[in-house]
């Protein structure tokens, strides 16, 4: 689902924003469409911690078919926020605020398939301004190129707007 | 200074343009094929002019060096575990012929079972191979001990390969605010070969037959040149910092609020987690090994001499000793002091397990209640 690269742009964004950054994924198998986890850590100054992110303040959850499978809640502090990618409304049973974006639709609408990693990261901008809109648009123009570069801008532009 | 924000494998591959090797050779594993890949793309793009040798093995691409570098050209490879261990006959061959090589070791567990995730069985099971081995903490650190690599290797006093160690995945992926400098002068000037080159008008042989005595004589040489090799990556470190305004400790050992009762001792990545514990408490200090090959024991002696405990955390089970390589050789260079500190060993991060902040707290507060040569595996 591209989540590593959702973790590379989220750190670039940051660091854009004058913070340090760190953004890795845990391998499991190497290959498109296998469940994956990837961490993004932001601070003032250089980030000394190399391990996972046990208590994260920020789930994204890219494929809401993960929900029940894997703990996806697991760790989050109190006062966490959840931002899940999904057409209908989902009970976390959970006290975190919840967000909500179709990113699938907005992504078969743009790039005719199902890339939901960039347009996440405008749902997520909107839930937590942890990083700034401007800063998130220059790190995709930095990371993609020409029109797949103004698609990536137009999908996280309306996840941004249509993020609840 | 201009930090980007780079994952460890592009900014590897970055150091190892700015040196321009004349030929490169390698056969992509996990977790190095990051560099692999990048280098080949800054070859295909025009922005590293070199040989590029494909090749269908590492035995194969350390053999294709080996001949590069024999024939006078700066010569580069990568690998990891697996890959390395493939080619563990010939790296004798590369040190034997005293041939400065760099590689980059993307440190990854060995089979069996198979696993590639981070852990140091790979580079340590050839600390005896007459390689020098380096150990990064930081993708800063393995830009620029891999750009030091080439000016100590090719350092007429050396005259050695160089392995610069970095850790798979919590290096090779991860992505930190790294600076690439726009061009690094004559700190690596252009290599003149004055022992191993091809020349017509001036034949020779290399890696030939030698009876015992010469034999005997050349590995005494090359020992001696090994354990001497510790002032030039003092002096290539200290000229470096100047430089760039970074560096690796004295090149050796890099050592952090290490006037305290503890010292906790780690290489590479690790050592991140480390200096966070150390932040948080009051107790301890970090000595960082950088230079495992050669190993630096007086340095190591001098950081530990006061010390009332140390405890080892190495990625490393030397099987048959219950506990890590670097644990065995700081307790025997410990043993010429009087008053020798109670030593800790501790086995941790086998296959990729992560070491949590959590647990080195756990081990340095229980530390007074464990006995002096104790191992602890953390799993």
């Amino acid at each position: 689902m591209g989540a590593v690269t959702s973790a590379k742009l989220l750190a670039s964004a940051a660091f854009k924003d004058g913070k340090s950054c760190q953004a890795f994924p845990f391998f499991g198998v190497d290959r498109r469409g296998s469940p994956v986890e990837a961490y993004c850590r932001i601070d003032d100054s250089f980030i000394l911690v190399r391990q996972q992110v046990y208590t994260p303040d920020y789930v994204m959850i890219l494929d809401k078919t993960l929900i029940g499978v894997v703990d996806v809640l697991a760790g989050l502090k109190e006062g966490g926020v959840i931002i899940v990618n999904s057409d209908v409304s989902v009970d976390f049973k959970s006290d975190a605020k919840v967000f909500r974006v179709d990113a699938t639709k907005i992504a078969f609408d743009i790039f005719g398939k199902n890339l939901v990693n960039t347009p996440i990261l405008g749902a997520f901008v909107k839930a937590t301004g942890q990083v700034t809109f401007k800063s998130l648009i220059a790190a995709i123009k930095e990371h993609f190129k020409g029109d797949i570069a103004d698609k990536n801008v137009e999908a996280v532009k309306r996840a941004y707007k249509e993020c609840r | 200074m201009t930090l980007n924000v780079l994952e460890g494998s592009m900014a590897v591959a970055e150091s190892v343009r700015l040196c321009n090797p004349d030929v490169i050779a390698f056969y992509p594993i996990t977790p190095q094929t990051h560099i692999a890949q990048e280098i080949a793309t800054l070859i295909a793009d025009g922005k590293l002019k070199c040989q590029h040798i494909e090749v269908e093995s590492e035995f194969s691409a350390l053999s294709a060096v080996i001949g590069s570098s024999a024939a006078g050209s700066r010569s580069y490879t990568a690998t990891s575990s697996q890959g390395l261990a493939l080619m563990h006959e010939v790296l004798f061959a590369a040190a034997g012929m005293r041939l400065p090589i760099v590689m980059n070791v993307v440190n990854r567990a060995l089979s069996a079972p198979i696993n590639i995730w981070n852990d140091y069985q790979d580079s340590v099971s050839e600390r005896d191979t007459g390689w020098i081995q380096l150990y990064a903490e930081t993708n800063q650190e393995a830009v620029d001990l891999t750009i030091k690599a080439f000016r100590i290797a090719e350092d007429k006093r050396v005259l050695l390969p160089i392995m610069v160690c970095m850790d798979g995945f919590f290096l090779s992926h991860t992505m930190e605010p790294v600076d690439i400098p726009k061009s690094i002068g004559n700190f690596i000037p252009k290599y003149k070969p004055t022992h191993a080159y091809l020349d017509s008008k001036r034949p020779m042989s290399q890696g030939t037959f030698a009876y015992p005595k010469p034999y005997n004589t050349l590995r005494h040489e090359l020992s001696k040149t090994i354990d001497k090799s510790n002032i030039v990556i003092r002096e290539v470190n200290e000229e470096f910092s100047k430089k760039f305004k970074r560096s690796s400790g004295n090149g050796l050992i890099d050592t952090y609020k290490n006037d305290r009762k503890i010292s906790i001792i780690t290489m590479g990545s690790l050592a991140g987690n480390l200096r966070y514990v150390v932040n948080k408490r009051d107790d301890c200090g970090l000595l960082r090994i950088v230079s495992f090959r050669p190993f630096p024991k007086c340095d190591i002696i001098d950081a530990l001499k006061d010390k009332e405990t140390v405890i080892i955390f190495e990625k490393d089970i030397s099987l048959g000793t219950s506990g890590g390589s670097l644990f065995e050789e700081i307790r025997s260079a410990l043993y010429s002091l009087d008053k020798k500190p109670k030593i800790i060993g501790v086995v941790c991060g086998i296959g990729g397990v992560d070491v949590k902040t959590d647990d080195i707290e756990k081990i340095i507060e229980s530390a007074d209640t464990m006995d002096n040569g104790k191992i602890v595996w953390l799993s």
